[in-house]
Parts: structure tokens; sequence; C-alpha cells
């Protein structure tokens, strides 16, 4: 029984509320770019531009689609209040008729019927239960589902589940997705493989779409791994070289080992949410919030959908893909990190919110497994981000950074700030990615800050603009979103009672919070720096020669480094080796709308405490977004808290200041030096030692190639040989052996002595028997009378003799 | 009485013509000897019908010669072949189905 059907049978004469068309046939979000995938791979060349127009139209079409959806979905929730409302009213009034005591109760309320909402809840509190109704009204998620086929009475089921969270991720993936697609007719112009790209784009758009409005585990499984696939073609695309290659199967294959806690999760989802078998995300959501499912079942489900989570959506310790995936081309890149593949992680945490909220007590526990995750990650990416040279790569772990804070948020009961956090990251990052692809683009194809950067702030004034308003919102200073969404976070934490209503009070994640927040200010401020200020690097020599040189500790890093991209240099690259200059309309245009969307995100969840601001403007994400009703858990929203609003964004001043301070000691030495000659690294033993270890990503790809694959390969694979050749083998050669041996007695004693004994028996004695025979056969004819005669004789004899 | 004289005769002959079968070696001579034996057993039956009185004997005894010329034809045809196969008539000779 579907939602919708529920609800209207609790709310009786209640008018029932219908959702809009789109949201009733969400199937079309994901359909509309898997069409545009079917027609760019089999008739794309053939297509004028290759078939690139189909693809930016399918995407255009569904972002279209997908605001009309997301007024659908705000008309929906509306009504859906309205009637909710009126229902409560009609509570009221029939409790107020029957004991005529609250009669001056319902008066008032009556009066007050206009009013705002918040002095509704107050009139309601008085009343009881029905006022928490309408205080929460349940805004039903609109499902459509159908049999796809069934087996043993169990139903799989393909269908759709809309609610505001999906509403939000649609907007988001199709918006990023159109810009990339509009940004690539540009950057991959001339491609080999130009075709083969867009129809990968819009696949994997179309997976990430079906991944959202999943309405079963089973779709959101296949989906995952849609996405999963997606990213190995794209990232792989110019996998003519072994490093890009390597990269795209190494996030393939990371993500596989995740996708084994994902298939166990799932299972363990099926077998013990809800009532009975059920494949549906409400229903598992519904059980797991109504409390009848058992404790240590979801716990397992939980950890195990985590390991899904850590390898999707990067985090420590299975985040090393994520920087290799650079490998790929930028605008994929953007795609990826913004909405498509790594946000899929912390989507499915958000949509099995119940699951993680009760299998990790969220609310209950004073610590838990997803928030540790969250903070290392966000830590690692941080502390990593600074040892790049490759521009994409500090964005990469940035990235991984602020994956860490999302699920450090979700992890805190911090919902609707990491979601939040999701869709601003979306933007910025997609901004500035689109922005290094853009830099790139101008500099010859390379992503070296060190070596092939600086000075672009006056020949690229566009990206310089964008890249930079994109670092202001990552690095979280006021008036871009970025700093509204990691302030929720951060007030989400709950640490040191500074902000109010959060779920916990995580005071050490509070800090860890904080810090990264510097972290993300200095870093940001470092590839800045790099990248726009000072002079021109490319094409000069004299500062790059020992720069290489102490470059091999990035062992993976490096090849990549130099050598992504390089391909596209060969078709439409007129200005080889120019002066950089701005790109054209296609990158610069897409970086304008993202850098404005930036900013306007920020109006997206406007905190309740700004009250000069009209309430129906307040709050609106979280009152759109937000899932209410019998499938999510009630969580409490934290207050926007100013003192932690000021805390982090005098860390993010004070670590830019410091990085600022130490560029400018960098530009004294030269217009072309990049690091100080004399700096902390070379000076003290301590600092020298904490930067090989990040040069070196913490020895996580040694310790995954160098331990775990080394001791597979030899200790192990050697080991099992042995057992292979001495126990298997050894079993396998003694029941050989012991069956010929009693083959070879079987066939002397059985064969040979009994059966063929018979037979040649029986042979011998017919030809004894026949020897003995044949001497009467003479063949003289008067022989044979004698004895007839003879015989006849006898018998005579005989008659005679018995007759008398 | 006179039924003894017929019967000596008729085991006479019978005798005559047994020893003819086993004995002669020319294969017309043990044919002859074979109608020695039928005349004899037709003898006896004609002897035991007249002294019964019926008719029965002489009717059995017109049956055994009718056969007996079937048989003599027949038997003279194998000897004839055996004779243009091997130029001889000897039955001595004729062991083809000894075992």
């Amino acid at each position: 029984m579907s939602p919708t059907l529920t609800f209207a049978a609790e709310s009786g004469e209640a008018a029932v509320v219908t959702a809009g068309w789109l949201l009733r046939n969400a199937w079309i979000f994901p359909a509309i770019p898997f069409c545009s995938f079917l027609i760019t791979l089999f008739f794309g060349k053939r297509l004028p531009q290759r078939g690139s127009p189909v693809g930016v139209a399918a995407l255009a079409l569904t972002f279209v689609l997908g605001l009309a959806a997301a007024g659908q979905w705000i008309s929906y929730s509306n009504r859906s209040e309205d009637a909710a409302h009126a229902e409560t009213e009609h509570a009221l009034v029939g409790a107020s008729a029957g004991t005529g005591e609250s009669a001056a109760a319902t008066a008032a309320e009556d009066d007050r019927g206009a009013t705002t909402e918040e002095e509704d809840g107050e009139v309601h509190t008085q009343v009881g239960e029905a006022a928490d109704e309408e205080e929460h009204a349940s805004v039903a998620p609109v499902e459509s589902t159908r049999t796809w086929w069934q087996s043993g009475g169990i139903h799989f089921e393909v269908g759709t589940l809309v609610d505001g969270l999906a509403i939000m991720m649609i907007f988001v993936v199709s918006l990023v997705s159109l810009l990339v697609h509009i940004y690539s007719t540009d950057y991959v112009h001339g491609d080999i493989r130009y075709t083969h790209y867009f129809a990968f784009l819009s696949l994997f758009t179309a997976s990430m779409l079906g991944l959202i409005v999943s309405q079963g585990i089973v779709q959101f499984i296949t989906c995952w791994e849609l996405v999963g696939l997606c990213s190995f073609a794209l990232i792989g695309h110019w996998w003519e070289e072994q490093a890009n290659s390597d990269a795209a199967l190494k996030a393939f294959l990371t993500n596989r080992v995740g996708d084994m806690g994902l298939l166990i999760g799932m299972i363990v989802l099926f077998f013990t949410a809800g009532d009975g078998r059920t494949f549906s995300i409400v229903s598992i959501n519904q059980a797991v919030v109504s409390g009848t499912v058992s404790h240590t079942a979801m716990t397992v489900a939980a950890l195990c959908l985590l390991a899904a989570v850590m390898s999707k959506s990067g985090q420590f310790f299975l985040h090393t893909w994520l920087p290799d995936a650079m490998a790929g081309p930028t605008p994929v890149s953007a795609l990826i990190h913004a909405a498509t593949m790594v946000v899929a992680g912390v989507y499915m945490v958000a949509r099995l919110y119940p699951v993680f909220w009760d299998g990790l007590s969220i609310a209950g526990s004073s610590f838990n497994m997803m928030v540790l995750v969250g903070a290392v990650t966000t830590l690692v990416g941080g502390s990593l981000a600074f040892v790049q040279r490759d521009i994409k790569r500090v964005l990469a772990y940035s990235t991984v950074s602020q994956l860490g804070y999302m699920v450090m948020a979700l992890g805190c009961g911090a919902w609707t700030a990491a979601v939040f956090h999701l869709f601003t990251h979306a933007f910025f990052k997609a901004c500035l990615f689109l922005g290094s692809g853009s830099v790139s683009h101008a500099c010859n194809h390379s992503f070296d800050m060190k070596k092939d950067m600086g000075g672009l702030r006056k020949r690229m004034p566009i990206t310089h603009a964008t890249f930079l308003i994109g670092t202001l919102a990552l690095a979280g200073f006021p008036l871009f979103a970025g700093f509204w969404s990691k302030d929720e976070i951060l007030a989400g934490t709950g640490g040191f009672n500074l902000a109010e209503g959060a779920n916990g009070s995580y005071h050490v994640f509070l800090v860890i919070g904080l810090l990264t927040a510097g972290m993300t200010a200095a870093y940001m401020t470092r590839c800045y720096w790099l990248t726009f200020l000072g002079e021109w690097r490319g094409g000069h020599d004299h500062d790059t020669g020992h720069d290489t040189g102490h470059q091999p500790a990035m062992a993976v890093g490096a090849a990549v480094a130099t050598g992504h991209d390089a391909h596209a240099a060969g078709g439409h690259d007129a200005h080889g080796h120019g002066e950089p200059h701005e790109s054209g309309p296609r990158i610069t245009g897409p970086l304008v709308v993202l850098a404005t969307l930036t900013f306007l995100a920020t109006f997206a969840n406007i905190p309740e405490k700004f009250s000069f601001i009209p309430e129906g403007w307040r709050l609106r994400f979280e009152h759109y977004v937000e899932p209410r009703g019998d499938y999510f858990p009630t969580i409490s929203h934290a207050e926007f808290a100013p003192a932690v609003a000021a805390l982090s964004l005098a860390m993010a001043a004070i670590f830019s200041g410091v990085a600022i301070i130490y560029y400018r000691k960098v530009r004294a030495q030269g217009a072309y030096a990049t690091e100080l000659a004399h700096g902390p690294t070379t000076r003290n033993a301590l600092a020298a030692a904490g930067y090989r270890v990040l040069e070196n990503k913490f020895y996580l790809d040694w310790l995954y190639q160098g331990v775990i694959v080394a001791f597979i390969k030899g200790p192990l694979a050697r080991g099992i040989d042995r057992f292979n050749q001495v126990v298997l083998d050894g079993i396998v050669d003694g029941a050989g052996i012991n069956s010929r041996k009693a083959g070879d007695l079987l066939y002397r004693y059985v064969d040979q002595a009994v059966v063929d004994g018979a037979v040649n028996a029986s042979g011998l004695g017919a030809s004894e028997t026949g020897g003995m025979l044949r001497r009467f056969q003479t063949g003289r004819i008067q022989q044979y009378a004698a004895l007839m005669f003879g015989a006849a004789a006898l018998l005579a004899g005989v008659l005679v003799i018995a007759v008398q | 009485m006179w039924l003894n004289q017929f019967l000596l005769v008729g085991a006479a002959l019978f005798c005559i013509g047994v020893y003819g079968v086993l004995a002669r070696r020319n294969g017309v001579m043990v044919l002859m000897s074979i109608e020695l034996i039928l005349n004899a057993v037709n003898i006896n039956l004609i002897a035991f019908g007249a002294f019964n009185g019926t008719i029965a004997g002489q009717v059995f005894a017109l049956f055994v010669i009718a056969v007996a010329a079937a048989e003599v034809g027949v038997g003279l045809a194998i000897v004839l072949a055996i004779y243009r196969n091997r130029s001889t008539i000897d039955l001595e000779t004729a062991n083809l189905m000894k075992g």
C-alpha cells in the first residue's frame, strides 16, 4: 500500500492530495539522458557536431523538467500541509464538542487561524497530541511502483520515489550535468572519442538520476553499479596512457570493495526490516522508524552500508581512488565531484537515514562510527591538499575533505546541514573544477600549479573571478553558500553547547571541523596564489628544473599530473605554446552560472534567527527538502550560533592569513618562486618528516600496493601455491592413485576371475560336449540306419516286455 | 495257423531288407533293400487284415506302396545327383556330414 493511500485513509474526509504529473512520473528524469546516451552512442557520429547537441538538449530538457518538478513538489508539499491542517482543525472541533470544557480554547484557535505558524504551535501544545501533527505535518513521498517480476511471493518492483531530497538532487545533478555538457563541447573539442565521451556523460547522468529516484533497493544497487561503471569509462577516457587506465581500474576496484558492503547491507535490510521482506526504501524506513526492527540487525546493516559510503564517497581509508580519478577529463572530474559519483554515498545515507539513525544510535550515543569516519576523512583530505602541485588534486583532496564534513554531519544527526552542504558544495566545487579546467586549457593542458601557472589573474579575468568566488565559498567566507552550510554542520555537532538544538554533543568533532575549516582556507589560498598571482611561469625553464627533481615521491600522482589532458592538445590547440588567454564562452558561461549559484544558494536556507527576513523565506531548504513523515526519524535542528560562525570565520581568516604571509615571503624571493628556499621543511626535521608523510599520502597507497597487494602477491600467493601443490594436489593425486589401485584389484579378481571365468567356462563346456558328441556324427548313412534299427529293436523289445 | 507263415515270410523279408540296408555299399541296392522292408510290412498288413476280416490292412498297404513309389523316386534322384558329383554311388565315400 502506497504511503499516499495511507495518508488519505488516515485523514478521513480530508481531501486526497494528488501529486503533480512529474512527481508521479519521475522515471522521465533518468529516461531522457538515457535516450540521449543511446542516440549519441548509435547515431552520434552521423549527427551534426558529432552528437554533442543531443546530450546538451537532453540535459537542458531534464533540467527544465526538474525545475517544474520542484515547483510541483512545493505545491504538493504546501497542499499536504493544508490538508493536515484542516484535519487537525476538524479533530479539535470534534474534541471540544465532546468535552465542552475546551470550547474557549477552540474559539481562541479559530481566532488565530490566520496567524503565523509559530503562534499556532503554541496554541496547539495546550490541546495535546493533535498539535504535533500540524507542527510536523507529514508530507507523504510520492511513490509509483510497478511489479517487475515476482518470485516466491516476493515482488520485485521498479518505480520512483520522489520527495524533497530527490527533487533537490535532481535539480543539482541535472544542472551541473547540463553545464558540464556545455563546457565539454569546447573542452574536449576535437577529441578522438568525442561522441563516445558525450554518450557516457549522458549515461553517467542517467544512472545518477536513476539512483536518486530509486524506489527499491534492488534498483538502487543497479544504478549504483552503473554509476561506478560510467566513472570507470570516463576516468579512463584517455586510456592509451597507462596511468589513466590504471586510475580508472583503481577507481573501479576500490569501489568494488565498498560494493560488497552495499550488497551485504542491503541483503540484511531486506531480511530484517519491514513486515516480511520488502525492497521498498520507504517501507524499510517506516519499519525502522516504528521501532519494530532489531537494533543489532540495523547496526550490522548500517556498518556494511558505511563501507559502501566509504568507497563511493571517498571516505578515509578508501578515498585513494578519488585523487587518481583526476586522470579523467576535467569536466568529468567536476561531474564526479560535484554531482554524480561521490555524492551517491552521502545520498544513500540521507535516503536510508533511519537505518543509520537507529543502527548507529545517532541521537543516543556520544560517539558513532560514521562521525569518526567523516572527521578523520576531513582532516586527511584537508592536510593532503597542502602538498599537491596539481591543481585538480588540490581540489580532489578538498572534495574528500568536504565529503568528510557531510558524513560527519550525518553522523551527528545534522541531516539538513549535510544535505545543504552537499547542495552548496556541488555548485562551488563544480565551479572550481571547471575553473581549473579553464586554466589548464589556457596553460597548454598542464595542471601543474608550480610549473605552468601563476599570474593568470589579468590574463583570464572571468576564470579568475569565478575561481575566486569558488575559493571564498569553499574557504567559508560569509556571503557565499559554503559559509552557511559549513556553519550549520559545525553547529550541528553541538560541541561545547555553543549551538542549541543539536542532536548530540560532539566536542572533539567541533574542534576537528573548525580545524578543517582553517586548513581549507589555507590550502585554497595556496592554490589560488600559485595559480593566479605572481608571474606566469609557463614557458620558463629556470624555476622548474629543480622542482621536478624531488618529485618521484609522488609515485602514482606525478605521471598522472603531467599526462592527463595531453590528448586534447592535438585537435584544436592552435595557440600551442603561446601565452595563456581567456577561454571561450562555452567554458566561461558555465563558470559564471555556477559562481552566481554559489552566491544564490545562500538564500536557500536562511537561519531561523534572522528575524528581519520574512518568515516565508527562512529555512526553506529544511522546510521542503527534509522528509517529514513516518519514514524519517524526528531530528532536531541546531540553531544558527553566532559563536560558532565567528569561530569558523576566525579560523579561516587566521589560516589564510598565515598562508598569505608565507606567500608574500615567497614572492620576495623572486617573481618565479613557488616555495621558500629555506622554509620549515628544510630547517626542521619534524616538519620535513611531516611533509614526507603528506607527500606520500599517509603511505596509504604504499600500504595498499606495497604491503597488502605485495603480501597477497608474495608470501600469501606462495603459501597458497604450496598448499595447492602439497595438500590439494596430494589429495587429488592420492585419490587418483587409490582409485587406480582399486580398479586394478577389481580387474584382476572380479572381472578376470569371476566374469571372464563364467563366460569361458560356459564356452569350454559347450566345446567339450560338442567334442564328445561329434564322434556319433560319422556322416555315414548306414551307421545311422544301424543305430535307428538297433534303437527300434530295443524299443520293440521293451514294448514286448512291457506288454507282457 | 496260416497267419504264422505269412508273418514268418514278412519277418524274413524284413531281415533281408535290413541286412541289405546296412551291408550293401551301392546306393541303388540300399534303396532296393528299403523296398524289401516296406514290402515285408505290406505282407504283415495284408495278413493281419485278412485275419481280422477287414479291408483296412489292404488299404493301408496300398498307401505304403504309393509312398514307397514316391520315396524311390526321390531316392533315385539323390543317388543320381551323387553319381554326377562323384562318379560313384558308393555310400562309404558319401560322408560329407561327418562331424
